[in-house]
């Protein structure tokens, strides 16, 4: 217990409260690579500084120029000519001094064809502003080599964001708004004897009123149980009678008087959720039929080790059920009771888990690990976390683009929202193949580029049979925007993008899956899995 | 740069020396051309660009090392400077041309000839009272004439905040769209926990902490009298801590942590440099676009969420009918005769759509104007306590009778109608 932090401590306390110290340590090792440091580029890195990622490395063969020091706050006209990837590495570093910057004078291509393994020492690639040809060569490579990677674009008044990685598994989602696990479905052993010990009719009325709500909805429940034949109050009429046989149950004064017995208001109001049948979500359930948790190797990644450690438990000793969560929420109970309640739920959870770590410890042992390569903390870990674990998958670059596997069906039925901003930064990429440059840079070009866009539009839709309308309005915007890359814009993405690389890195939190896209004129945004 | 040497010009040749070749070519391109989606009244014009120059900056704090952690325009270096100055002096340095002007002072400390000044306010504020006090200042600064709005003398307020993962944006013309009074409902007041709970029924390692500050720390008097709890003292801190470790102890509790102790007295919220960045950058476009009417400014509210996906959510929110900062409409207060000013003071804090914090209530009685209760001033709040417990009538107050009321929430006076009801 020390009485003061380290400045270190001090210094990410605020997010330290998100991601916990196990999190930033899971920063603190990560080395992100970043392609070009343009605003989009040094916004996102910017974001990714300032928490304390372990090392950065750009990318880049540009030399700065007047534009490019105009919209990027961490560029100055002094350096214009210089090493655009060496100029933005000096004022990042200077940003937090327990960051490694580095840098690499190169373009992603000529390092693809001289090195193509320099980007296998990532935890994770960040392409920015990138051509098509390169994005799908990159995504290529970077498949193969099992590198997760992250591709960002400001366009014009538009930002998106495409994430690719085969498979990344999260243990604490963290989820909003999740709902309790407390078995007054199917009490287990521990909890019945436990609510055995209380007798509501023959408490005093201190003790009456700070008996906890769970209790409260437990002992009516058996009450319930023997009028109607041992079935949970299933629709809202029943439910609505078991609330009043709880209101019943509310002590009244010499006069007639129901008394201020606040437990039971809470118990009453919590009887919607708190008689839901316990079972085990469905993406829980989706992770344990899943191949990986089935065939388990000396390779596999302990997340499916845990996994079918749990699925086991399920099995077999949780009776279909998930290892207990282990906590129970705040309610109006005198301290004495309250804990009480708390550690018969606590040392469930304990003993549940210590089942686990059996299974688990068997299932390394049959692989030739040894049993402690998976801590006993990471596996109580996911036992608490089994309700919200999740696994997302982002397809390749090349299964998006490929005729054979792109998404239609999203692409059709989604024409009415940000999709069309999708089409329309496919189709500005094949003006690029064409002419070598972007619609519209300069003035003269809008013009006659709205013509040659469309003409790009058209091809695009044609090839891939997409019966859809792109209005000419779009076409006329993007040639507007000349490819140019505000920085409101670009910041908006640079906040968007550098959390989603967070989310890579500490395996907390979801990430989107997987193509974001950001209107800046309507302020609104959409995700598609494409 | 050298005698003699030609400086770099941008387009118009304003001969401004803080510009070069192609500074301004990712924003042109916004304002010299037209558009299916610009604002129907945008004229596109070809007229040299200087970029937002002129800014001021209030802020009344200082930089604390956990601010490094996201404020990316402090070092450690600044720790205990104010953030305005350092902040001024980061971006001037960094952007050529700009001249921020810091004034490391309270919002409320400046008046309405300082904000008549701005074409444009935006506010990242940490608290609701100190939005809804600006809100009422750019109300305060309105011009009406025959009960017609004067567009020009409408200062648009955008405003911007963030918890953890979750941040939103708005934008407020006052006097026509909803302001922040309108939507006080979207702010649900702070839920403390109840005192029977901190004092006799502790559950949670927060129940123990808040015990040692609201209780123990009175009582004990540990740093000296008159010492109040400094939540940035690690001294301070380090002793609530242990002893919320013995209240804790008494009642088996487990989880107290310094960084639990530290989050509940200084009431943390977490908070992390990319969601800040993400509505900083949503503000700031609302800015340009209303700088520029290049675009339709956000109608008006945008929500925004990132713990699972992205998720954005943009709506309408409507004007309050009778909002009690912008509708100009005079505020019904409902009262029996028998009821005792008390009950209004609590109609006042308590009301959703209030939500004053410690109103002060003025009349005019006999001519004469007559403070009835006030709370912030140690003595007037003694003398006018008993009238707390009187009745309306007692205090000589009639049907119709005119109430006004100050508070921090408002920078002007809100004026309410007293209706007796039987």
């Amino acid at each position: 217990m020390t009485d003061h932090k380290t400045s270190k401590e001090q210094k990410y306390d605020r997010q330290l409260r998100l991601w916990g110290d196990h999190g930033q340590e899971a920063l603190e090792n990560a080395h992100v690579c970043l392609i070009n440091a343009t605003a989009t580029g040094t916004e996102i890195l910017k974001n990714l500084v300032l928490p304390g990622i372990g090392a950065f490395t750009i990318v880049d063969g540009h030399k700065v120029s007047g534009e490019g020091v105009g919209n990027n706050f961490f560029l100055t006209s002094s350096s214009i000519g210089k090493n655009r990837a060496q100029a933005a590495t000096e004022l990042l570093q200077e940003l937090n001094s327990d960051v490694s910057g580095n840098f690499v004078e190169e373009s992603p291509d000529k390092l693809l064809d001289n090195d193509p393994e320099f980007f296998h020492r990532f935890s994770l690639v960040i392409g920015v502003q990138l051509p098509e040809s390169t994005c799908l060569r990159l995504g290529s490579v970077l498949w193969d080599a099992g590198v997760t990677f992250l591709v960002c674009r400001t366009y014009g008044l538009i930002g998106y964001m495409r994430l690719i990685v085969k498979e990344h598994t999260v243990i604490e989602s963290h989820p909003d708004n999740a709902l309790e696990d407390l078995r007054l479905d199917q009490p287990f052993t521990e909890l019945k004897h436990h609510i055995e010990s209380y007798d509501l009719d023959s408490m005093a009325k201190k003790d009456h009123s700070h008996t906890p709500w769970i209790i409260v909805v437990a002992k009516y429940l058996e009450k319930w149980y023997s009028e109607h034949n041992s079935q949970l109050p299933k629709n809202y009429k029943e439910k609505e009678a078991f609330r009043q046989l709880i209101r019943e149950g509310i002590l009244t004064n010499e006069n007639g008087k129901p008394e201020d017995e606040e437990n039971f208001e809470e118990a009453i109001k919590n009887v919607n959720t708190a008689l839901n049948p316990t079972k085990v979500p469905s993406a829980t359930e989706d992770i344990f039929n899943a191949e990986q948790c089935e065939n388990i190797t000396s390779q596999s990644p302990s997340f499916w080790v845990m996994a079918q450690g749990v699925r086991d438990f399920v099995r077999n000793e949780g009776n279909g059920k998930l290892p207990v969560r282990g906590t129970i929420p705040d309610m109006i109970a005198d301290s004495d009771k309250f804990i009480k309640l708390q550690n018969v739920y606590r040392d469930k959870a304990m003993k549940d888990a210590a089942v686990v770590s059996k299974h688990v410890e068997a299932l390394l042992q049959s692989v030739g690990k040894p049993p402690e390569s998976i801590s006993e903390q990471k596996i109580k870990l996911f036992c608490k976390n089994a309700a919200f674990l999740r696994v997302v998958h982002c397809r390749s670059l090349a299964e998006e683009y490929s005729m054979d596997t792109f998404n239609k069906d999203e692409i059709t039925s989604c024409m009415d929202s940000e999709m069309v901003l999708y089409l329309m930064l496919h189709s500005v990429d094949r003006f690029y193949q064409q002419h070598s440059r972007y619609p519209g840079v300069y003035n003269y070009q809008v013009e006659e580029d709205i013509n040659n866009l469309k003409l790009c539009v058209n091809s695009l839709l044609q090839e891939y049979s997409l019966n859809v309308n792109v209005k000419d309005d779009y076409i006329h915007e993007f040639c507007r925007y000349g490819a140019a890359e505000p920085h409101t814009v670009a910041a908006f993405l640079g906040g968007s993008a550098a959390q989603e690389a967070i989310k890579i890195i500490t395996h907390q939190f979801v990430p989107f899956n997987n193509t974001f896209l950001y209107n800046a004129m309507s302020q609104t945004s959409a995700t598609f899995q494409l | 740069m050298a005698e003699g040497e030609e400086p770099m010009v941008v387009d118009g040749g304003n001969g401004d020396r803080s510009d070069w070749q192609g500074r301004w070519d990712h924003v042109n391109k916004f304002l010299e051309r037209a558009g299916p989606f610009t604002h129907p009244d945008f004229e596109p014009s070809t007229e040299a660009l200087s970029g937002f120059r002129h800014i001021h900056v209030v802020d009344m704090d200082t930089i604390d090392i956990s601010n490094l952690n996201r404020q990316f325009l402090f070092r450690p270096k600044d720790v205990g400077r104010p953030k305005a100055e350092v902040a001024a002096d980061f971006v001037n340095d960094r952007v050529l041309g700009c001249n921020v002007v810091p004034h490391f002072k309270k919002i409320q400390d400046l008046d309405e000839t300082f904000y008549k000044q701005f074409h444009i306010v935006v506010c990242g504020l940490d608290s609701v009272v100190a939005r809804r006090w600006m809100n009422g200042m750019l109300l305060s600064l309105l011009i009406y004439e025959d009960g017609v709005l004067d567009p020009s003398s409408i200062i648009p307020l955008i405003d911007g905040g963030t918890e953890g993962f979750k941040g939103n944006a708005r934008v407020i013309l006052p006097g026509m769209t909803a302001c922040i009074d309108c939507t006080l409902e979207l702010y649900p007041p702070q839920i403390n926990f109840p005192m029977c709970t901190i004092a006799s029924m502790p559950r949670l390692p927060e129940h123990c902490v808040e015990y040692v500050r609201m209780l123990l720390w009175p009582k004990e008097k540990p740093f000296g009298d008159g010492v109040a709890l400094d939540g940035d003292n690690p001294k301070h801190i380090q002793w609530v801590y242990q002893k919320s470790l013995d209240r804790a102890a008494e009642f088996s509790i487990t989880g107290v942590t310094y960084r639990l102790t530290q989050g509940v007295v200084k009431r943390i919220i977490p908070a992390v440099a990319s969601t800040n960045a993400v509505i900083a950058a949503a503000c700031a476009t609302e800015v340009f676009k209303i700088a520029t009417s290049a675009y339709v400014p956000l109608n008006n509210y945008l929500v925004f969420n990132d713990v699972d996906g992205l998720y954005t959510y943009t709506f309408e929110a409507e004007r309050k009918e009778n909002c009690s900062a912008c509708s100009q409409m005079p505020q019904d207060l409902q009262f029996l005769p028998s009821a005792k000013l008390q009950e209004v003071l609590d109609y006042l804090t308590e009301n959703a759509s209030l939500q004053m914090k410690s109103p002060a209530i003025t009349t005019t009685l006999d001519g004469k104007n007559k403070t009835l209760y006030l709370q912030t001033v140690a003595s007037i709040e003694e003398r006018t306590r008993p009238n707390l417990s009187k009745t309306l009538k007692e205090l000589g107050l009639v049907d119709g009778q005119e109430l006004a009321v100050a508070d921090v929430t408002t920078p002007q006076t809100v004026l309410f109608k007293l209706n007796f009801i039987s």
